[in-house]
């Protein structure tokens, strides 16, 4: 007996979201999630295909058709069970990752309609389990070899929870005073809500993994002393500093990084101030420098913070922003502004010494640089003055500095990341890395990816050793 | 219970105020149960606290540690909300988060004559440096300054330490008024270095002076930052033309290089919303 084939829908269950006028004056979370009936009908558009070619998008692997299976049968419990035998941070991953480029990408479902939102169908499964309280399995047999973790990232934290699975004692130190580096301190609220990567380090903890808050290593403890009550060490340090524009004016008041922006916003709750202590100061016009995610993320919090106008201004065109495309929607519907092909040239202060302008000047594209995209030319005689009150510069970060500079013999190259093997292998035996601190500014999901490569490679290292 | 409260300061990191002196009106001192800490301080470096949960990171130079207790110093001046609270906090209290030791440590080495400048609060993490400076076999001079005499803090410190302290006040209570002596005193004295800690009024006042006489100046900078590990870049600071960041780079700094005026006016970006976090917390009459 066959059931008749129910048709396939060729477009995505939409995601339900705070509605634009009304979401600009909160910090509540803008994706509301899927209901059951929505998660199940967008299961449904699965095609169970064989040759999975998600899986072969997703940096950690996670069996996306047989959690999908499980959905649509409503076996949430096992579906959250499923996705985390891969991917120890679901409910984050899918809030933030970017699946149109990963598993999205090559969904068949892709050619004939839209490809199937499994970012989405991961969140709600994610946040079923932990609306009814995280799960853990049972603790491995201890092997008796003992890991430090540097940095409680995307990257330091998949690390921890995968060689905490395996037995090993782990212990991670942080140098803020929450776990989560980038997903704490840097998307906002309102993207990925810290109740979530609260109860996903608490999960993390659950496995047996011991967490040292404000615990600067290279400063309280080298890499080096680690290694004399540790067996092995992984540094997760993530892309630190924030880059310049090296422009005159540019550390006149008003002028941000976008770092210390969104620590103030995010880490500090500087949008609760008076009720938190931190302040954060935003005017009625505000611009932001830069085209990715963190560029995004500023001109939101900056909308939500009471800014009458913001805009983006950015050197090159759409097409080549490096933000996901659903957050270009998202900023746009709330109004935020994209001046593109402009460039600021200087800054220019008030009597106070605060920032009351920028000089920019239009840009042009050339031919391809390193990157591969158009490299911007300036319009010579196009400058313009826009006014500001506000400025946030996201342009970039680089690799802090402080472990580098103290640990001898660690190699690293000229632009200050650390070199390692493809397993996260450094040139000092027993130390890993991985994330942004190797590869330089890039995704949560990559960092999760070269954490779990360098988990099973630490795990190797450890048993090999006698 | 003491077993259950062990294990709950370990898990949170909470550091226990096991000293509290208040110095003169509104400078308290702050011993800090902090023994890893304590095991790695150098002079120079600084700790960033949170007194708890809402709190904000204040930075704070470290003006001594005690390997064998297991404590660190700092002295604090009562300047806007939260300086103000962690002076209601008591011996036997605890604050939630105390990272550290940050920044570079001086460099501390023999150079010959040291020129120990400290003002207001300051004096107490100089004296942490001059103490060192003396142990390194240099002849220190100490000069401490304060508005007037009844600020002054950490007199008897130096003079433990140095071969000579003078003093001034700016209203001249006590020895000389303000700091125009320190070009006879320079004249008359070949000094090899100067280390200057205070207001960033004092360390241009003296950076200036000792200029002309091409003595190597170090002062200590604590621009407004937040996580005091070079994320941020707030503490970005102009030293010889070039953008450094007081917390990685730092916090000493050539005084001869540094962009005072742009320190001075980056240091006021918050000031409306200092005063009226401390307005509200007046309003409360003070209760947090």
């Amino acid at each position: 007996m066959s059931k008749p084939k129910p048709k396939i829908k060729k477009e995505v269950v939409p995601m339900p979201k705070q509605d634009p006028e009304e979401r600009t004056r909160n910090f509540n979370e803008v994706a509301q999630g899927y209901t059951v009936e929505q998660v199940v009908a967008e299961a449904e558009r699965c095609l169970q295909c064989v040759k999975a070619p998600c899986v072969q998008g997703c940096p950690v692997k996670v069996d996306i058709p047989a959690f999908i299976q499980l959905i649509k049968e409503k076996r949430f419990d096992e579906a959250i069970r499923k996705v985390k035998e891969k991917n120890s941070l679901p409910a984050i991953c899918g809030r933030v990752c970017p699946q149109e480029e990963q598993c999205q990408a090559s969904c068949t479902m892709g050619k004939i309609g839209d490809p199937v939102s499994i970012g989405r169908l991961e969140r709600f499964v994610s946040d079923w389990e932990r609306e009814r309280g995280l799960q853990t399995t049972e603790k491995p047999d201890p092997t008796g070899k003992r890991v430090a973790i540097v940095g409680a990232g995307p990257a330091g934290l998949t690390v921890a929870a995968n060689l905490a699975k395996l037995g090993h004692e782990v212990m991670v130190f942080e140098a803020l005073h929450k776990p989560g580096g980038v997903l704490i301190y840097g998307i906002p609220e309102f993207r990925l809500p810290k109740k979530i990567v609260e109860a996903e380090a608490e999960y993390i903890k659950k496995l047996g993994v011991t967490m040292k808050m404000n615990a600067l290593i290279g400063r309280l403890y080298t890499i080096g002393e680690l290694l004399d009550r540790f067996d092995a060490a992984f540094i997760g340090t993530g892309a630190g500093l924030p880059r310049f524009m090296r422009i005159p004016g540019e550390n006149l008041c008003g002028i941000y990084s976008a770092n210390e922006f969104l620590i103030r916003v995010n880490l500090m709750k500087a949008y609760d101030f008076p009720r938190c202590d931190t302040p954060i100061f935003v005017g009625e016009k505000v611009a932001v420098i830069g085209g990715g995610n963190t560029a995004m993320d500023s001109t939101r919090c900056a909308l939500r913070l009471g800014a009458k106008e913001v805009k983006i201004v950015y050197r090159r065109s759409r097409t080549e922003m490096p933000t996901r495309a659903e957050e270009v929607e998202n900023a746009e519907e709330e109004g935020v502004v994209l001046e593109f092909l402009t460039n600021p040239r200087r800054f220019i202060g008030n009597e106070r010494s605060w920032v009351k302008a920028m000089e920019c000047i239009r840009m042009r594209l050339g031919e391809p640089d390193a990157s591969g995209r158009r490299r911007p030319v300036p319009i010579e005689g196009s400058e313009f003055t826009m006014d500001v009150d506000t400025v946030i510069i996201a342009i970039g970060r680089t690799p802090n500095p402080i472990i580098q500079q103290t640990t001898k013999g660690l190699q690293v190259t000229k632009w200050g990341t650390i070199v390692t093997d493809e397993n996260g292998k450094t040139s000092i035996q027993g130390v890993y890395a991985g994330g942004d601190i190797v590869t330089g500014q890039a995704t949560v999901i990559s960092a999760m990816g070269a954490g779990k490569k360098a988990a099973k490679a630490i795990h190797e290292y450890l048993m090999s050793k006698k | 219970m003491d077993q259950i409260l062990q294990g709950l300061r370990e898990a949170t990191n909470l550091h226990e105020i096991v000293t509290k002196r208040e110095l003169v009106p509104q400078i308290n001192l702050f011993e800090f149960s902090a023994k890893e800490i304590a095991a790695k301080t150098k002079p120079g470096q600084f700790v960033i606290l949170r007194i708890d949960e809402n709190g904000e990171r204040i930075p704070l130079t470290i003006a001594g540690a005690n390997v064998e207790k297991g404590t660190i110093t700092v002295v604090c001046h009562e300047v806007g909300k939260s300086t103000k609270q962690l002076g209601t906090l008591k011996k036997g209290d605890y604050i939630l988060d105390l990272l550290g030791p940050l920044g570079k440590p001086a460099e501390i080495e023999k150079f010959g004559t040291v020129l120990c400048v400290g003002g207001g609060v300051m004096t107490a993490p100089l004296h942490f440096q001059a103490k060192a400076f003396h142990e390194a076999g240099n002849k220190v001079i100490g000069v401490i300054g304060a508005r007037t005499e009844s600020h002054l803090i950490f007199e008897d410190e130096m003079r433990n330490v140095c071969d000579a302290v003078y003093v001034a006040t700016d209203d001249g209570t006590k020895g000389y008024k303000g700091l125009d002596f320190l070009k006879d005193l320079l004249k008359k004295t070949k000094t090899d270095r100067v280390i200057v800690m205070g207001p960033v009024v004092t360390m241009k006042v003296v950076s200036e002076l000792t200029r002309s006489h091409g003595i190597p100046t170090i002062v200590s900078l604590i621009p407004i930052m937040v996580d005091g590990m070079g994320m941020c870049g707030a503490c970005r600071v102009t030293v010889g033309g070039k953008t450094l960041f007081a917390c990685v780079d730092g916090p000493d700094f050539d005084g001869h290089l540094v962009d005072f005026e742009e320190l001075m006016s980056r240091l006021k970006m918050f000031t409306p919303q200092e005063k009226l976090a401390f307005v509200l917390q007046e309003e409360r009459g003070g209760n947090l």
